[in-house]
């Protein structure tokens, strides 16, 4: 169900723990999986279960916590703004809105084309570089003003 | 030790104790809900806060360990106000459903809330609704009740060994929860019931059928498996309505087996059978008692007037209590009948021990053993709460390993497993005596023929889990029981417990399997593979009962004369002469005495149904017709002091009576491995509908193979297959069980599907359907 690479990534987060404590590798074989089907179908997540030998549900649990878990479909790129207070204080909302509106989805929607999810998001410990976002979970973009924001989407175009 | 004082009472508690612990050995209650003794601490629930001098906050006494000169208080301004708050909290999306809830009058929220609770809500709020759950055939859900106490989720994953339960979402949107898709599976899954604090999980079939205020809780013990797991029966009406666990550490602690817990259904079963009933010129009819009994007297004294005294036998499943195998064994003595048998499922009957067959030692020093080593028996399905048992041990330390015919998991982790063909267990067994010998570096023993065996490496890693450990064990299990080797497999295990030091055990398999040797029932043999003129049955059901259902079968309907006392009318429908009715465990007293060899009596709960009668006293009113001396017993009590007269513990000996000469032999081709499955194993679980509807049920149906194994046959799981054994055929449902060998063909025994096949193990046929 998942690539030789995603399965070797798997295999590295699993040699980070005791041999009898495999389920701890489980948030690391999610985001793993994620990256390469975009998004947990029950199936999905019950093929990492069964590969990090965990109960399927003991996955689902996992899955269903953490809002960085994607259990839809979600766009090309999926752009995660924090509001939270710090952000949201230097302009996190104006930038939500601002995407909002030149993207013409809200949050957890997802443009016509398929490019593009919005995203709300929880502080992502950068609260000094506020407002910031993240492109696809991994890159953190600093500073989003309207300015950056046109930047970075001509990027992702 | 460390000094506590709670509410000013002083006392001291060992080092590593929890407030809760504390409280609890003075008896001091602290309201909780998620704290159960037997699963891990989660203190979700925050019901137990507790004011600690010198704390800024109300702490939760189920996670707070005890420190020196702490001083607690559990009812103090802070403390009720604390608790008070956790209870409002806890009630905001409680729905005010009690007066149509299961648990209600029996609930931990309910209870709680009437010390704790407020009149009325501050909360103005919609309530959260949640959808509910399929958790199969047994727990009801109303997922709304729920207060995410989250002990259903850890009794899943700690006691039954495999979480099907999980917490899913989160904050408000938390729901427990199975997988998608997936069901409650395990056999002990009855026991979330239990746990669940409020009316979630309920009793699907108990539900809306009696208020707990309503019902008398009556003791019983369980009629399945070899623990003899004690119960609390509820009683409305004089019909059993439920059945709970009564707590008793030494045996089932606070759990039971789905099938202790829900086979009381079979108790009020449309086929119980409530008149005696005679068949003549084929035409079966209802009949007093006087005219039944005198039936069957004189029926006996024709057939052994006609044809002696070797032509009649006597069977009785090892479930029948020790005064009915008694009054049997004393009835047939009385006619001169020597053959009376409980062994049913065995199919070597040579082995001779020096006293009755046990556990060699007490459950609870079992469960203290530092390794166990299983020969022979899928435990889990076996004797569920033994498995469980050992569950605990594993995570305290126990080493376990098994020599088996299958892979099946224990949901636990196994230091070793050694898997073999089914018929060929003994050498399985051989192959580790040699591992031993070989590692200790003493002498094979001389009644042992070892053959060609060479060791494997499996086999070396289960010799060393028993090597160099202190308290060490070693179990046999039905399927070697039922071996057609039982007797090498136990000499073998014999010599291997006696080269490591090792206790040798014998998981009883029936709830009665100890008490049946006590009493002497089993010199019979197998009475089914020379046909007699007359059977005798007790609680026994030829197909289902006896190792070789389809022999059986031919065996009591060529017979001239069936006596059938069954609790259930279509035990013998086809083929008995005449059935009397006889009472279940629930409507007689009597005596089970258990693996570890404890003998446990038990009262009826409810009064017969109809003109049934206890079979001890239809077995004492037939010894007063036939004119027997000694059948005046006035009570239960008097066979039961007669029956165990004496200590038990001196006649319980797993010693080998006389050497058994023990020879490898080689195997191959297709072979069967025969289990009876969970909920086929006796008469009440048999006709427990909504056992019938598990999962384990529907398992039973399949037959396995590994994928080898398939594939040579042209098989994919899935389609339909035709297997043949010594004539007769089934057709079952293919499935995959990587854990076989090539070649084995597992396939229930005693089930109605595979009735019509032979011995458990044995060589099968097996092609497309």
């Amino acid at each position: 169900m998942l690539s030789q690479e995603s399965l070797a990534l798997i295999d590295r987060e699993l040699a980070k723990y005791p041999a009898d404590q495999r389920r701890s590798a489980i948030m690391g074989a999610l985001r793993i999986a994620q990256t390469e089907k975009r998004y947990l179908t029950n199936e999905l997540i019950e093929f990492v279960a069964s590969y990090v030998r965990i109960p399927p549900v003991a996955a689902y649990e996992v899955a269903t916590f953490y809002n960085m878990y994607d259990r839809k479909p979600v766009g090309k790129y999926k752009l995660t703004v924090c509001t939270n207070l710090p952000c949201a204080l230097s302009g996190g909302y104006t930038t939500a809105d601002y995407l909002k509106q030149k993207l013409g989805i809200g949050f957890g929607e997802t443009t016509a084309d398929g490019r593009f999810t919005l995203a709300e998001g929880e502080c992502m410990g950068a609260c000094g570089y506020a407002p910031v976002m993240l492109v696809n979970n991994h890159s953190m973009c600093n500073h989003m003003t309207p300015d950056a924001i046109d930047k970075k989407l001509a990027e992702l175009e | 030790m460390l000094e506590i004082e709670i509410d000013g009472k002083k006392l001291t508690v060992p080092s590593g104790s929890t407030v809760m612990d504390a409280a609890n050995s003075i008896g001091v209650h602290i309201p909780h809900f998620c704290y159960h003794k037997k699963l891990s601490i989660a203190a979700n629930c925050r019901m137990c806060l507790v004011q600690v001098e010198k704390a800024p906050k109300p702490l939760p006494a189920c996670a707070t360990p005890v420190t020196d000169g702490m001083k607690v208080f559990t009812h103090s301004d802070q403390a009720v106000t604390a608790q008070k708050g956790v209870m409002e909290f806890l009630l905001i999306n409680h729905p005010l459903d009690c007066p149509i809830c299961d648990q209600g009058g029996e609930c931990q929220l309910q209870d709680l809330a009437v010390g704790y609770g407020q009149s009325g809500s501050r909360y103005q709020e919609e309530k959260r609704v949640v959808a509910n759950k399929d958790l199969g055939p047994l727990i009801s859900t109303d997922m709304t009740r729920c207060i995410h106490c989250s002990r259903c989720v850890r009794f899943t994953e700690e006691i039954a060994g495999y979480q099907e339960l999980g917490m899913a979402n989160r904050g408000e949107f938390t729901e427990v929860l199975p997988f998608i898709g997936k069901t409650v599976n395990s056999e002990i899954s009855g026991n979330v019931i239990d746990l669940c604090p409020v009316g979630a999980l309920t009793s699907k079939p108990f539900r809306y059928s009696a208020r707990t205020w309503e019902l008398s809780r009556r003791k019983s013990v369980s009629p399945h498996d070899g623990l003899g797991s004690n119960l609390v029966v509820q009683v409305k009406n004089h019909k059993v309505m439920r059945v709970l666990p009564l707590e008793n550490e030494a045996i089932n602690e606070c759990w039971l087996a789905d099938r202790d817990r829900f086979s009381y259904e079979a108790l009020n079963s449309e086929e119980r059978i409530t008149k005696p009933m005679i068949k003549q010129g084929g035409v079966w009819q209802e009949a007093d008692w006087q005219t039944a009994l005198e039936f069957v007297a004189n029926g006996l004294k024709g057939v052994i007037a006609e044809h002696g005294r070797e032509s009649v036998a006597a069977v009785a499943t090892p479930h029948s209590t020790v005064e009915e195998l008694f009054l049997l064994r004393k009835l047939m003595s009385g006619l001169g009948v020597n053959a009376v048998e409980t062994r049913l499922r065995a199919a070597d009957f040579a082995l001779k021990t020096a006293g009755a067959t046990w556990l060699g030692q007490s459950i609870a020093e079992l469960a203290a053993s530092d390794a166990v080593v299983v020969i022979g028996s899928t435990l889990r399905k076996e004797q569920p709460l033994l498995a469980q048992r050992l569950r605990q041990s594993v995570k305290k330390g126990l080493k376990l390993a098994a020599i088996n015919p299958h892979g099946d998991d224990l949901l636990t982790a196994k230091a070793a497993e050694l898997v073999v063909r089914p018929d060929q267990l003994v050498e399985g067994v051989l192959q580790v005596l040699k591992a031993v010998a070989e590692a200790k570096g003493i002498a094979l023993p001389a009644n042992v023929d070892f053959g060609s065996i060479d060791i494997p490496a499996e086999a070396r890693a289960v010799a060393a889990v028993l090597d160099g450990k202190e308290k060490t064990a070693i179990l046999l299990g039905n399927i070697a029981q039922q071996h057609p080797r039982y007797g090498e497999i136990y000499a073998a295990a014999t010599a291997i417990a006696e080269a490591t030091g090792a206790k040798l055990g014998v998981l009883g398999e029936a709830a009665n399997t100890v008490g049946a040797q006590l009493v002497g029932a089993e010199t019979g043999g197998d009475v089914f593979a020379k046909p007699r003129q007359a059977y005798f049955m007790l609680n026994a059901e030829a197909e289902f009962d006896v190792q070789n259902g389809a022999q059986a079968l031919a065996a009591v309907k060529q017979a001239k004369l069936v006596v059938a006392l069954s609790s259930f009318s279509s035990c013998a429908l086809e083929h008995a002469d005449v059935i009397l009715p006889v009472s279940p465990f629930s409507e007689t007293s009597g005596t089970f005495v258990n693996m570890e060899g404890r003998a446990q009596s038990f009262n009826g709960v409810v009064r017969p149904l109809g003109e049934t009668r206890p079979a001890w006293k239809v077995l004492r009113v037939l010894g007063n017709l036939l004119g027997f001396a000694g059948f005046d017993y006035a009570s239960s009590e008097e066979i039961r002091d007669e029956a165990l007269a004496g200590d038990i513990a001196p006649r319980l000996s797993n010693a080998l009576a006389a050497p058994v000469a023990v020879k490898a032999q080689s195997a191959s081709g297709l072979v069967r491995l025969g289990e009876v499955s969970i909920y086929q194993a006796d008469i009440y679980s048999r006709r427990a509908p909504s056992l019938q509807k598990t999962a384990d049920a529907a398992n039973a149906t399949l037959l396995k193979a590994n994928a080898a194994t398939l594939a040579k046959l042209g098989l994919a799981a899935g389609e339909l297959a035709r297997v043949e054994q010594a004539g007769g055929t089934a057709e079952l449902q293919v499935a995959l069980d990587a854990g076989l060998l090539d070649d084995v063909i597992r396939v229930s025994a005693n089930h109605p599907l595979t009735r019509a096949l032979a011995a458990h193990v044995g060589a099968i046929a097996v092609a497309k359907a």
